[in-house]
């Protein structure tokens, strides 16, 4: 990192660039990544740096975003310095060179030994006696692969457990889930696994899949012909920022008439309106009435846990109304009588339950549902998120909302689409789960079953539901086999596999946690390996319009850090060099296949063997497609990448597909999508016993600076001096009520845990509801939500009540952190 | 590039080999390439004079480093970290947004910088913090020197880069 923060080396025009699509949220943004000899510098003049820009007299306002935190100077293992820069690309479909205060901070996060990721594991380190240790690769797999046999053999696969993530970018990607899911279910074939950010192995679109229609069914460019967008439980903002700042904006600004007049002849056009349906007023809803109008924004500001009734409301309302595709339903749906029957709900009753007037609630179904003057129905676009996938309840509320997308037929037509707006990118292959139920592994863990844990690229210390509970218990579990590690000296690796395993039958657990950094799951583990990041290795992922990339490779990861595909295999390999020793020839080739030198060959071994000879059953987002991608044609494709699923290389270009469903041919057995009954069910028991017993909501969800657990941004003054701990938001009144001022620690406890976090007083909060960061280091909200999950295992995390209790001022953050309104107005 | 090679190359021929006399003659000659100062490790910052701290009543808006640079100075009416004057309530930033250089709208009433184009926003009395936004960057601030005897503000540099700038001083 640059000493000083008022220049920066430009590189020179002979400097290397690659890819990099953004590794953070599900966006995807294309950036190029410019590397050169740290001893050589680029010139002002335009032909003298690579940008071609020229920095001889000040730049005018859009020409550029290069900012001292997209720089750095790493070091190779050779010993070579290289400055790097990495840019957005102006010329990626997805950002059209716009970058995000996430996204615009890869080059900060590299590693560097003496930068923000100065704190990465290098090498894998083994809790020796009382102290964390490195060690080598070889003697930490004689531990963890010795220990998983064992327990493989006298246990069977159960003992050994898992919390994985299943997605693509950072932590993530195509090769990775392969990797660590053909360890886990063919090799290892354990059931007992969760999902980095669910306690089970499951979806978070179980409904509207089993309905026929996948949850990622257009392209960001639908988001600018729509008439309408209703963002339910979304704030795009802060979280999906460019596919909103590019293609949501241009449509509610006009920008996009011409485009739209031309795309659809014939019908009424105006700039496009927009709904959010969501009980907090969202920065985003802010930012949407500035470029649209209050005039064009509505905000259904529903109490929580109540859009399934809305919905219900507005399937009733549309079909009374005669506001409905008959024809669409007839021809490729099913179901339709049915749910309208058991969904019957007025407006009125809605209302009622919703909290919402009438009035509102008509005013959003006739700027969604009603005919245009033309006479055409609207281009209606839903875009949901977590206020769905972690609301009351998941499957329902899918449901019910997607009943009335098929009712008005706003998916398959382009300017529509019923879609997830997605957290981390996509990038899931993997064979299938060995298993026929859903398994709630938190709640075993609490319960003592396991032998050991392995958190693979997740922290769910700081990320699951009742998360003191699951800490209390496995640092009470973990202590144990501690204990006995502690006592063991002299110990060989295969000692001390026997050493732990007899204090796994005494309760205890041994825990590993492959990661890049030690994070909190440091307090409980015994082992970490250390893995890498994109940039460190290639990687493929796609984004929330199945726009796959490939990040190339452009330094050296720290240490011996290896991708998690390549963590796999070693895993694997030893394991059946193991069964190899003493003959067991059966079990060593389950161990099999994964003879692995590099990513690509994960990357090979996977998405690209989908559906091919001999290959076995592979579940993909590739689809069987996939032998159609390589890393040399996605390398070609640069940041425009391809859409998946892949039609096929032709004219030196991957071809993809822009819409799913345009066909009307639904992802069922016979084809027709399949509406499903979802009457509204209240709130779930235990959380209305809580909305009972406590007087606050305390909603909880992403915030814009912070990317996931702040696993990087925790180490970065930027970000952690904005946000020294977890804020909430809190009502101005209820704050003078509780002697709470901007800056106090306060105390958030229920009857399911205890939490701290930094008020942050803001005027557009209601009364006796709040609003807390997710997932943060410093005061962890899922401290105090319910064990509560719909019938998939989804937990309720939007829906917790607690109490507040002001700890005290902060000195330090009243000084130092801003309170003012996050909204812009 | 190559010129300067030249001279370090004939320098160290002039320490090394060559005898004093001849060291003594060429001695002028290296002074007249006015060799880079680098005992500074900061950016040759001009002074330049803002105005007076008694006529800070309404926000001052003026340029620095150069005319290409807008600024604006403010007296927030309260100390705030990094303040100068009598009240230590006077800051000056850069007004150009450091995401991608949109100009800034100072709000007085919020003593906020705010951003048209992707709707950053920075705290006039926190040191340019980002409030919320796409920036990578606070705002940068322009450092102020205040004279006590005659009141007077003098800007002396900037802390951060300034959008648009490969350095702020160009």
């Amino acid at each position: 990192m640059a000493l000083h923060k008022d220049r920066i080396a430009l590189p020179p025009v002979s400097a290397q660039r690659t890819n990099l699509t953004c590794h953070f949220c599900i966006v995807g943004c294309g950036y190029h990544v410019y590397k050169w000899p740290e001893g050589e510098e680029g010139g002002r003049a335009a032909n003298r740096n690579a940008l071609g820009l020229d920095f001889r007299k000040q730049l005018p306002p859009l020409a550029t975003i290069m900012t001292t935190a997209m720089t750095n100077v790493i070091t190779e293992k050779d010993g070579t310095r290289h400055n790097i820069m990495i840019v957005p690309d102006k010329s990626c479909p997805v950002n059209s060179g716009l970058s995000s205060t996430r996204g615009g901070k890869m080059a900060t996060y590299m590693y560097t030994p003496d930068g923000i990721g100065k704190a990465r594991l290098r090498n894998p380190m083994i809790y020796a006696a009382d102290q964390w240790v490195e060690t080598n690769w070889d003697n930490a797999l004689a531990v963890y692969a010795g220990l998983a046999k064992k327990v493989l053999d006298k246990d069977g696969p159960s003992g050994i457990v898992f919390s994985a993530f299943d997605h693509g970018g950072a932590g993530g990607g195509f090769e990775n889930t392969w990797g660590s899911g053909k360890l886990m279910f063919t090799a290892l074939q354990t059931p007992m696994v969760r999902i980095h950010n669910r306690p089970a192995y499951n979806s978070e679109c179980h409904a509207t899949r089993e309905m026929g229609i996948g949850e990622l069914n257009n392209s960001y460019e639908d988001a600018q012909l729509a008439d309408c967008i209703m963002s339910i439980g979304g704030n795009p903002y802060e979280t999906q920022t460019n596919y909103f700042l590019n293609h949501w904006v241009p449509n509610l600004q006009g920008s996009t008439l011409d485009k739209r007049k031309q795309r659809f002849p014939g019908e009424t056009h105006d700039r496009a309106r927009v709904i959010f349906v969501d009980p907090r007023y969202t920065p985003t809803i802010a930012v949407a009435q500035k470029v649209a109008g209050k005039d064009r924004v509505l905000h259904l500001d529903i109490q929580p846990g109540t859009d399934i009734a809305l919905f219900n409301a507005f399937l009733t309302y549309v079909v009374d109304k005669g506001w409905i595709d008959r024809a669409f339903i007839d021809a490729h749906t099913k179901g339709f009588d049915e749910a309208v029957a058991a969904n019957r709900l007025s407006m009125d009753e809605a209302s009622r339950i919703t909290g919402v007037p009438v009035d509102k609630l008509v005013m959003a179904a006739e700027w969604a549902y009603k005919p245009k003057a033309s006479g055409h129905s609207p281009r209606t676009m839903h875009a949901y998120e977590k206020g769905i996938i972690w609301g009351n309840d998941n499957y329902l509320i899918q449901s019910a909302l997607v009943d009335v997308v098929l009712a008005t037929h706003n998916v398959g037509r382009r300017g529509t689409g019923v879609v997830r707006m997605g957290g981390h990118q996509e990038g899931y292959t993997r064979p299938p789960y060995p298993g026929n139920t859903k398994i709630y592994i938190d709640q075993e863990l609490i319960k003592g079953a396991g032998r050991m844990m392995t958190w693979w690229a997740c922290n769910n210390f700081q990320t699951s539901n009742n998360a003191q509970a699951l800490r209390e218990s496995v640092l009470q579990r973990s202590q144990i086999v501690k204990d006995a590690m502690q006592k063991a000296r002299g110990a060989s690796a295969q000692e001390m596999v026997d050493i732990i395993y007899e204090a796994t039958t005494k309760g205890g657990l041994f825990v590993a946690s492959f990661n890049m950094y030690p994070t909190k799951l440091a307090e409980a583990a015994h082992l970490m390996l250390p893995s890498t990041h994109p940039g460190e290795m290639n990687l493929t992922s796609m984004n929330g319009e199945r726009r796959m990339r490939l990040s190339e490779r452009f330094m050296d990861p720290p240490g011996t850090a290896a991708p998690d595909c390549l963590i796999a295999a070693r895993i694997a390999n030893t394991m059946k060099a193991m069964y190899e020793a003493e003959g067991n020839a059966a079990m060593a080739k389950r161990f099999g296949g994964f003879d692995w030198h590099t990513e690509e060959d994960a990357f090979n071994d996977g998405f690209r063997m989908v559906g091919q000879p001999g290959a076995g059953h592979i579940d993909s987002q590739g689809g069987d497609t996939g032998h159609l991608v390589t890393y040399e044609r996605l390398h070609k494709m640069g940041n425009v990448g391809v859409q998946l699923p892949a039609k096929a290389w032709q004219g030196g270009k991957l071809v993809g597909t822009e819409m799913i469903y345009e066909d009307s041919k639904f992802s069922t057995d016979d084809g027709r999508a399949q509406f499903k009954t979802s009457p509204w069910p209240g709130l779930p028991k235990p959380v209305a016993d809580l909305k009972a017993k406590y007087r606050f909501w305390i909603n909880n969800g992403r915030t814009n600076e912070v990317w996931q657990t702040a696993y990087h941004d925790q180490y970065n003054e930027f970000v952690r001096g904005r946000y020294p701990m977890s804020y909430i938001e809190i009502n101005p009144q209820d704050a003078a009520e509780l002697g709470i001022g901007a800056g106090d620690v306060v105390e958030i406890y229920n009857d399911y845990g205890s939490t701290v976090a930094m008020a942050y007083p803001n005027a557009s909060t209601k009364k006796n509801q709040t609003f807390m960061v997710f997932a943060y280091f410093n005061g962890i909200q899922g401290d105090v939500t319910t064990t509560w999950t719909d019938r998939n295992i989804i937990p309720y995390y939007k829906g917790t009540w607690a109490d507040l209790r002001r700890i005290g001022p902060m000195e330090d953050y009243q000084r130092t952190v801003s309170f003012k309104n996050r909204r812009f107005a | 590039m190559s010129a300067e090679i030249s001279r370090r190359s004939f320098l160290k021929l002039g320490t090394g080999t060559v005898a004093t006399g001849a060291v003594a003659a060429v001695a002028p000659r290296v002074a007249e390439a006015k060799p880079t100062d680098t005992s500074r490790t900061t950016l040759p910052y001009p002074r330049k004079h803002v105005g007076s701290a008694s006529h800070l009543a309404r926000p001052l808006a003026f340029s620095y480093p150069d005319a290409a640079s807008p600024c604006l100075a403010i007296k927030t009416g309260a100390a705030v970290p990094g303040g100068v004057g009598p009240e230590r309530d006077i800051v000056a930033y850069s007004t150009q947004c450091t995401h991608m250089g949109c100009p800034l709208a100072y709000d007085a009433d919020t003593r906020t910088f705010k951003c048209g184009c992707h709707f950053s926003m920075f705290d006039a009395e926190k040191e340019g913090q980002m409030i919320c936004g796409q920036a990578t960057e606070d705002l940068p601030r322009i450092t102020l020197e205040y004279d006590h005897k005659t009141g007077r503000i003098t800007a002396v540099g900037v802390d951060g880069l300034i959008y648009g700038r490969q350095a702020n001083v160009l």
